[in-house]
Order: structure tokens, then sequence, then C-alpha cells
């Protein structure tokens, strides 16, 4: 392992570590945008929509990332949309994540007991309000593990971005090893910047879990 | 006495299974309206029906001018003039009892939070729990969920509170603490109606009964009416189940006297 090697190399990790975050921290707080809106459709089971969201769940669930990457990527296009590989890893990210994200605040919600709302709603606090003050909070205390999981899930899937040509961290280092054969050093500076990224997260996240189950509301 | 809460020919169904038949009653303002009956006999879906918390399939509800339909208009006006505590208090975890009590004012009635936590904590002291003020719903006692399940209800100032079984879940000693309460209240001239199992309580409490059966009303009368001289004979035989008689004694009395 030759550090000079790593030290020179630092630079264009760094520069792919900031794409993988600025991609990964869009396309992740979409994720929690959609997977909410889905998670209520389905819990307030909302004609029509509903299906639709239980189709777009199980499809994007069920197909690897890349898959869905590839279809934005090249198969937008042939109908006429010219996306940037960026804006398609962030939108492909969005989706599969928003899939996940769904069924956890779903389950959330759903292990909230029926009476609170009912309880909520007999004093005179309407649909909208009884979500947000009293649901809302109580499924997130629920939720909090499966979400958390889902961030660290989404950051790691953004390692198949190199395949639609972006510069992320894989893409780097397969690159540089392409051109100058330091297999070592390179794959060394991968795992070192994944858990540059991993490790705080995962931190956070086992911290705001302690923090909720130590306010531990529940009765 | 004005008519307060009014159900006419109300008539509610779970599928096959009807809970409440073609049903009339009336609430008068001032009034404490017991409603006892076996278990399954709708008095819980008949609470839940007055405040549209369940559909009902047909007949009219209506508070005051209002009809009680759960359409999206009104719907809320009416859950704000009628307070509901539940059999299992239902606070929310997650608030401190004082944000329990003082979320629904403010949130939906738009009051002022120094006049609501005035309110609140005026309430707290009257049912002795004013010290418990910033604790969480875990760290209290059933009997004291309870009395701030009640005081949460009062201070949207309701026309109208019902009472679901709400000392159901409650040990003997704390079962006392929250009846007290509901006595008071009773005392100070709210409208209130009250399913209950509590035939002591009901007795000292009620101005009028209901006994209630397959979802209609077998008998109704004063409290004294109900219980000294019970008209029917499914009311006779209900009030018996409430009553012991020891065998030991029995047997011994009729060793004296045969």
């Amino acid at each position: 392992m030759n550090w000079t090697v790593i030290i020179d190399y630092i630079p264009a990790f760094r520069e792919a570590m900031l794409l993988t975050l600025r991609i990964g921290w869009m396309g992740i707080v979409l994720a929690i945008v959609l997977g909410l809106a889905g998670a209520l459709i389905r819990y307030y089971h909302v004609p029509v929509l509903s299906q639709i969201v239980k189709i777009y769940i199980e499809v994007f669930r069920n197909t690897p990332l890349l898959v869905q990457l590839f279809f934005i990527y090249f198969g937008l296009p042939k109908i006429g949309i010219k996306l940037t590989a960026e804006f398609c890893g962030t939108l492909g990210l969005a989706l599969l994540g928003g899939s996940y994200m769904a069924e956890s605040f779903r389950s959330g919600l759903e292990a909230v007991p029926l009476i609170q709302s009912e309880s909520s709603l007999s004093l005179g606090l309407s649909r909208m309000q009884t979500f947000w003050h009293v649901l809302l909070p109580q499924a997130l205390e629920i939720s909090v593990p499966a979400l958390v999981a889902n961030v660290i899930f989404l950051l790691k899937e953004t390692s198949v971005f190199s395949a639609i040509s972006l510069m992320d961290l894989m893409f780097t280092a397969k690159d540089l090893i392409g051109l100058y054969y330091k297999t070592a050093e390179c794959l060394f500076l991968l795992v070192v910047f994944y858990l540059i990224i991993l490790l705080p997260v995962s931190i956070a996240g086992s911290f705001l879990e302690r923090r909720l189950r130590y306010a531990g509301f529940g009765d | 006495m004005e008519e307060l809460l009014k159900l006419e020919h109300v008539t509610k169904a779970f599928g096959e299974n009807v809970v409440l038949n073609d049903l009339s009653l009336t609430v008068h303002q001032g009034e404490v309206l017991v409603i006892v009956g076996p278990s399954g006999c709708g008095k819980s879906t008949l609470l839940r029906c007055m405040n549209a918390l369940e559909p009902i399939q047909s007949g009219k509800i209506s508070l005051g001018d209002e009809p009680v339909d759960g359409s999206k208009s009104n719907v809320t006006k009416i859950r704000q003039r009628i307070g509901m505590v539940f059999q299992s208090y239902d606070l929310f975890p997650h608030k401190t009892i004082l944000e329990n009590i003082t979320l629904a004012p403010m949130l939906v009635q738009k009051r002022k939070k120094g006049e609501v936590t005035e309110e609140a904590e005026r309430l707290l002291e009257r049912v002795g729990l004013l010290e418990k003020k910033n604790n969480y719903p875990r760290e209290l006692s059933g009997g004291q969920k309870q009395r701030t399940a009640i005081v949460r209800a009062l201070c949207m100032h309701p026309e109208l509170l019902l009472f679901d079984e709400v000392t159901a879940a409650l040990d003997p000693e704390m079962v006392r603490e929250v009846l007290d309460v509901m006595l008071e209240l009773a005392e100070s001239g709210s409208t209130m109606v009250i399913v209950t199992h509590e035939m002591q309580f009901a007795k000292a409490v009620a101005d009028r009964v209901i006994f209630l059966e397959h979802g209609e009303i077998v008998e109704e009368g004063t409290a004294e009416a109900f219980f000294e001289h019970p008209k029917t004979e499914r009311a006779k035989s209900f009030l018996n189940t409430f009553v012991f008689d020891s065998p030991k004694r029995k047997a011994s009395q009729g060793a004296v006297t045969g």
C-alpha cells in the first residue's frame, strides 16, 4: 500500500463523495416526502390512489435500482424526455426510497391504536390536525429505526450511479484502478469514504432511537 | 327542561348485526342520564353515535338545532360541544398532562395559551392533579389518567359530557376518585350521559336511567323508580345479578326458620 498514492487520490474521492452526498441527500428528502404521502394514501384508504400507490410500491421495491436507473436514463430519452444524469440519479433514488419509506411510515401509523385518533376527533380536532398532532408524532417514534435503516440502505445504493456515468465514489475508484492499477489503494479509499458518509448517519440514528425510547412516551 | 340532544328512530348496524334498533331518546339540559345494560347491548355504540364517531344507517340525531350526521362541515363543531371520556383514558402519550388538556382549546378554539393554561391548572387543582401537570401520562396511575381525561374534555366547555365505562379498567380505590369527580360535575349542573356498570354510583348520580338490551330501550325511569321498583322482568333479573346472597347464610337462615 502506497500512502503517497492515497494522499494524491484523496481530492478525487472527496469530489466523488460530495456528488454522492448531494444526490443522496436530495434523493432521501424526496423519498421521505413521497413515502409519507404514499403511507397516508394507504393508511386512509383513499380510493383509486391507494391502489396506484400499492402498485408503485410493489414495482419499485421488487426491482433493482440499477434497472430503474437504466429505464430512467436510457428509456425516457426514447420517448423524448431527456434528463441529466444527476437528475436521473436523484429521481431513481427518490422513487426507490419512496417505496421503502412508504411501508415504514405505514407500519408506524398502523401501530398507533385507532382510539388515539378517536379521542382526538372527539375533542373537535379535524382529521388533518389529528394526523399532525396526535398520529404522526406517535407513528414516527415507532418508525424511526426502520427509517434510519432505509437512509443507510439508500446511501449505499448510490454505488450503482456509476452505471449512468455519474462520477460517484464507485465510478472514481473503478476509473482510477483502470487507469493506474492502484487497486489496493483505491479500494481502501472507497471503504474509508463510504464509512465517512455512513458512520455518522448510523450513529445519529441510534442516538435518535435512544432519545425517543428514553422519552418513551408510550404507556 | 330544554331538550339538548335528541335521537329519533336511530338504527345502527355493523353489517348484518343490528346494534341499535329504531331507538329514540332525548337528553335534557342539566340532566344526568345513566345507560345500563348487559355487555353487547349497544351502550357504547350509542354513545359513539352521539358524537358521530359511528355513522348511523337511519334515523336522526340532533344537538340543539344542529344535525349530528358526521358531515364534514359541522362534525368538528358538534364535537366541540360534546365532551367524551373513554374507558381506556386515551391521553396522548407524547404530550404532558398540561399539553394534553390545552391542545384542543388552543388548536380548535384558537384560545390564547395563557388563558387556557390558567384554566387547565385550575381544573387540575380541582381534581387534585396540579403537581402532575408536567408529567407524562405513563407516569400516572389509571385513576389519575382518567381524571386528566375528564379535565381534558371539560376544558373545551362542552354542553354535554359522554362517559363510556370510564371506571371499567380501574381498581376500586381509583374508581372512587373518578366517580367523585363525576358526582361533583353532576351537582354543578352538567349535562351528562353515563354508561356504567357501577350500580351504586348510577343510583346516586342519575336523574334518569335507561336499561338497554339488544339495541332497544327495555325500561326507562327515574333512578328511584328503576332501582327500587323495576317494572320489567328483564330489568329485575339484570339488577339481581348485582346482588349477592351467601349460600351459607341462606342455609342457616333456612334451618332457623324452617
